[in-house]
């Protein structure tokens, strides 16, 4: 399958080895990949803030730069949802019909990466290695927009050497919520500071999630405490492969940009 | 011991400042000065204050998490539970379609069964007439049914001007009067106190505790102080010439009204004195009798986590011989309107006030109800209440979430809380009449997210912000606002020297 | 304008001409198949698990087991004096010498110990009883008052659920649907049963 790779604005900007190891995760289970060069952003930042009306340029940009894509998948459960949920939306708020129709027939193309991997292409077991500890955080709008459900989950237990443990209350939001972790920052630090401690009570090295986003977010917060766990994107663990392993490499996963 | 702030007094007017301000269709919101819709200060700023509150925490945390596992256990064990939300959403927008028509058959029928209906535009109009009411009877005690919509409207402090002493009669209404503090959970307002404390108000208030011979063995055992509770309010029961209450549904086409309650003070309320006044919002209609299979089905498994509350009572104007033989209704707007003429927004009025989002909100359990600034705190009144008042008289509400999306999920008639927050939040940014820094940063943003060129360049100059790591893997904790609030508590990583697309465009020879 | 012709005015300017024809999908349960036996088994779990208690019997011994039911409530030794029953409670489930409730002003029945009544339907996936105002029912104060109640339920009147049990009610009936002891959970949302309504409910369920 020719598939289009949706890096979305951070991936791409801050966190490029995500979306190069979902290329290379792509790639190896036989399906060539392309990356439009058009893409930006998918708007929902900017949805979310209430700048609705500027969204529109940014989802039209989307809804060009896929335009001729069959298939198109991304390493981002919120970005996923916002195109899924929110773009036809503010289209057709500001009058964009015509867009409107395009971004809702382009949303049907577009698929995160877990439902991607096991709905789609109907596997679990992607041949993966990744000898740690890891805990999965099932982030809100992966498991209440998109119901990826437990997806994740199995991909992660077909991965050898993958101790997986679970996290408590790990449906709790890790108080992110995009420019709410600012605008809102005491709130959303006291949110971490709880998913922090349910991280750290499961002893794992590595805490990994399907958005970057939040994986930002709570690898920051780990990383103030200096603590020893990490954050790894779904798709860098389920890229890493025994051949790529190295002598230097820890929780570092195989792939880096 | 918490220190619960003091009930604001309500937002004092400016000279010359409207009463209230409009939508575009020229509704009028819910009145400045008058009832508990407005904080004094914004939501980021009062939930700062409640988060170093280690006990409010550990309260708020324990509460909660009991509600939820409570709930999640008995919707479980319904197989239909999807089926009711979804027909609880259906029959709370058709009654939203015929609003008007509905509220003139209720008032029918009310009137045939000899009660008496009064409307009110505002909460100055409903305080007056529910003072007049009580006046008329010639009491000056009144016992009241916990009832949101009096609150909302600061019906006991215009009843207390007029020289009317209002009992509150549920067992956290009666914690949070004689506390003197103000209710912070729609189900449950004491929810931010614990036994200790609770314990402590009651032997400093309750007049059986005091004087020299009083018995002042009260342990904190929450049975112990119920029953303290129930002396304490026995007598006042029995002597009550006047109750009010609210209303959590009433059905159009036969003219009944309904109470969902657990302790029976609303019983005793709406039994025991010769008159009653029950103050509704417009938005509580259902429009048949058999609809109620649907809401009861739903709101005691959402409140309270229980099959059914112990408790539900309705009536039909006046029985004879059987409760109270004066029945008035009074049927309040206070903004109603306003939110109704919001297509997106509108949903908000679909709320039956059982409290299962801010149950599950994670920014309630952190914060508390009191951050919220208005009677109606958490996820439902963060939509609510900046709706009743108009965005811009609760401008931070809309944004004190984090859209993780429990509420919608939690929301027994399904209204999609995360939407019409990200609406409201629209309504705001377009309200303001001068440019803000952040409008001028999302704008321009929004120039470079739609230009691909123009993108490449912007996210090569925020990949220059690496310098500023000097070779270290995150940013300098102390970078200047906005990005100081992330990086007061959390890091940043460095950003790379490539991005994505040019590591990509690299290796495949564009 | 009238405060009421202004609101209705609102509403109207509010929803525009253009109103949402909006269909309610009623796919939800609406009748409980289990046989009877079943839904009174269900009956009985709910009510233990809101504290009451329940006891068995057959038609004709139910004069013996509301007997049983006041020793279970009051303790052994009450006065039947002290206990009031509904008008239309039929004389063989009356302990003799109980009270029947009259004109006298409602305050007045808080000096009763217990009460007596019979139910216009009880539902069995909730544990509710609901009390009609009939003769059988009694009025609302009298269910209310007296520190205990209880309540006689015979064979035909369990239904399995509560779309089962509306139609069979008065809208315009002073209704009480009653699950278990009168509780509160204000306090850390922990439930405690015994507030201002009856603080023990004993339920005589008739086979
Ligand atoms: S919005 Fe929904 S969940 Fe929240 S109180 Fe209202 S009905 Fe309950």
């Amino acid at each position: 399958m020719r598939v289009a790779l949706f890096a979305t604005c951070l991936v791409d900007t801050v966190a490029p080895q995500v979306a190069m190891a979902t290329a290379r995760l792509l790639e190896r289970l036989g399906h060539e990949v392309v990356v439009p060069p058009g893409q930006a952003c998918c708007g929902q930042m900017h949805v979310n803030t209430g700048y609705r009306r500027e969204a529109v340029p940014i989802v039209a940009n989307h809804v060009r730069a896929f335009a001729g894509a069959e298939v198109v998948v991304s390493p981002s459960g919120s970005c996923v949802a916002s195109i899924h949920h929110q773009q036809a939306m503010v289209l057709r708020r500001a009058g964009e019909e015509g867009l409107a129709a395009e971004a809702e027939a382009l949303a049907e193309r577009t698929h995160e990466l877990s439902q991607f991997l096991v709905d789609v292409l109907g596997v679990t077991d992607v041949g993966a290695y990744y000898p740690h500890r890891v805990t999965y955080h099932p982030t809100c709008h992966s498991l209440r927009l998109l119901r990826v459900g437990d997806r994740p989950l199995q991909l992660l237990r077909a991965v050898r050497g993958l101790d997986l443990v679970e996290l408590p209350a790990a449906e709790q939001c890790c108080g992110f919520g995009g420019t709410f972790s600012i605008k809102n920052s005491d709130t959303s630090t006291a949110m971490l500071t709880d998913k922090m401690a349910n991280v750290l009570s499961t002893h794992a090295e590595v805490c990994t999630a399907g958005d970057a986003s939040c994986l930002m977010h709570i690898g920051g917060g780990l990383s103030r405490l200096r603590s020893g766990t990490r954050t790894v994107h779904l798709a860098e663990i389920l890229a890493s492969t025994e051949d790529a392993v190295s002598p230097q490499q820890t929780t570092r996963p195989a792939v880096s940009a | 011991m918490t220190t619960a702030p003091e009930r604001p007094a309500p937002t004092p007017l400016a000279p010359g400042a409207p009463r209230s301000g409009t939508t575009f269709l020229g509704l009028p919101t819910a009145p400045r000065g008058v009832g508990h819709l407005r904080g004094d200060r914004s939501f980021p700023d009062a939930a700062r204050d409640a988060l170093r509150d280690g006990q409010l925490r550990a309260n708020l945390g324990h509460a909660t998490s009991t509600i939820r596992a409570k709930r999640a256990k008995v919707v479980g064990e319904v197989p239909d539970w999807e089926e009711l939300r979804q027909a609880g959403k259906a029959l709370k927008q058709s009654t939203m379609a015929r609003l008007d028509e509905l509220l003139v058959q209720l008032e029918d029928q009310v009137t045939a069964r000899g009660g008496t209906v009064h409307w009110a535009r505002d909460a100055d109009e409903a305080n007056a007439i529910v003072t007049r009411l009580v006046q008329a009877t010639g009491a000056d005690e009144v016992v009241k049914v916990k009832s949101m919509a009096t609150q909302e409207i600061g019906l006991n402090e215009a009843l207390e001007a007029a020289g009317i002493t209002a009992h509150e009669t549920d067992l956290a209404e009666l914690i949070v009067q004689l506390g003197d503090d103000a209710p912070s959970h729609i189900l449950v307002p004491a929810i931010h106190k614990n036994r200790a404390e609770i314990r402590e108000i009651f032997l400093r208030t309750m007049p059986q505790f005091q004087g020299p011979d009083a018995d002042r063995d009260l342990p904190d055992e929450p049975r112990r102080l119920a029953m303290a509770a129930r002396t304490h309010l026995r007598e006042r029961f029995l002597r009550a010439r006047v109750a009010i209450s609210g209303a959590n549904f009433a059905v159009a086409e036969t003219g009944t009204l309904a109470v969902v309650e657990s302790e029976g003070n609303g019983r005793m309320c709406l039994t025991l004195p010769q008159t009653l006044i029950t103050v509704m919002g417009i938005e509580k209609l259902v429009p048949t009798w058999r609809d109620l299979e649907v809401f009861l089905q739903l709101l005691p498994r959402s409140s309270t986590g229980e099959r059914m509350n112990p408790y539900t009572s309705t009536w039909a104007g006046v029985t004879p011989g059987d409760g109270p033989q004066e029945f008035h209704l009074v049927l309040l707007d206070n903004g109603r309107t306003a939110v109704l003429a919001d297509e997106v927004g509108r949903e908000a009025l679909h709320c039956i006030r059982c409290s299962a989002c801010l149950n599950v909100c994670p920014v309630y359990e952190r914060t508390g109800g009191h951050s919220y600034g208005s009677v109606y705190p958490g996820p439902i009144g963060a939509v609510l209440s900046p709706q009743l008042t108009g965005v811009e008289d609760n401008a931070s509400l809309p944004y004190a979430s984090s859209l993780c999306g429990a509420c919608y999920d939690a929301c027994p008639v399904a209204i999609d809380i995360p939407s019409i927050l990200v609406h409201l939040r629209a309504e705001h940014v377009e309200a303001q009449e001068r440019t803000t820094p952040e409008a001028v940063a999302f704008r321009a943003l929004s120039k470079a997210m739609s230009h691909p060129r123009l993108w490449r360049l912007t996210q090569r100059a925020a990949g220059l912000g690496r310098l500023l790591a000097r070779g270290k893997p995150t940013l300098p904790p102390v970078l200047p606002p906005p990005v100081s609030g992330w990086t007061r508590s959390r890091d940043l990583p460095t950003p790379p020297r490539e991005t994505f697309t040019q590591a990509w465009a690299r290796e495949h020879g564009r | 304008m009238s405060a009421r012709e202004e609101v209705l005015s609102r509403i109207r300017t509010a929803l525009g001409e253009r109103r949402p024809d909006v269909v309610v999908p009623r796919d939800y349960r609406t009748a409980d198949e289990r046989p009877a036996e079943q839904l009174r088994e269900v009956l009985v779990d709910r009510l233990e698990d809101y504290k009451a208690s329940v006891l068995h019997c057959g038609p004709d011994e139910v004069g013996a087991t509301v007997a049983a039911a006041l020793d279970t409530g009051l303790g052994a030794g009450w006065d039947p004096a002290s206990v009031v029953v509904a008008p239309g409670v039929p004389a063989g489930w009356r302990p003799e010498g109980a009270t029947e409730d009259d004109a006298r002003p409602a305050v007045e029945l808080a000096a009763f110990a217990a009460t007596l009544t019979g139910v216009a339907v009880a539902i069995a996936e909730t544990g509710t009883l609901v009390l009609d105002g009939s003769p059988l029912s009694g009025r609302r104060a009298v269910s209310l008052l007296p520190d205990c109640l209880v309540c006689v339920v015979e064979a035909g009147q369990v239904v399995g659920s509560v779309p089962e049990a509306l139609p069979r009610l008065d809208p315009n009936a002073p209704l009480t649907m009653i699950s278990g002891p009168s509780a509160t959970s204000d306090i850390e949302l922990q439930r405690v049963e015994g507030v201002h309504g009856p603080r023990t409910l004993v339920v005589v369920l008739v086979s």
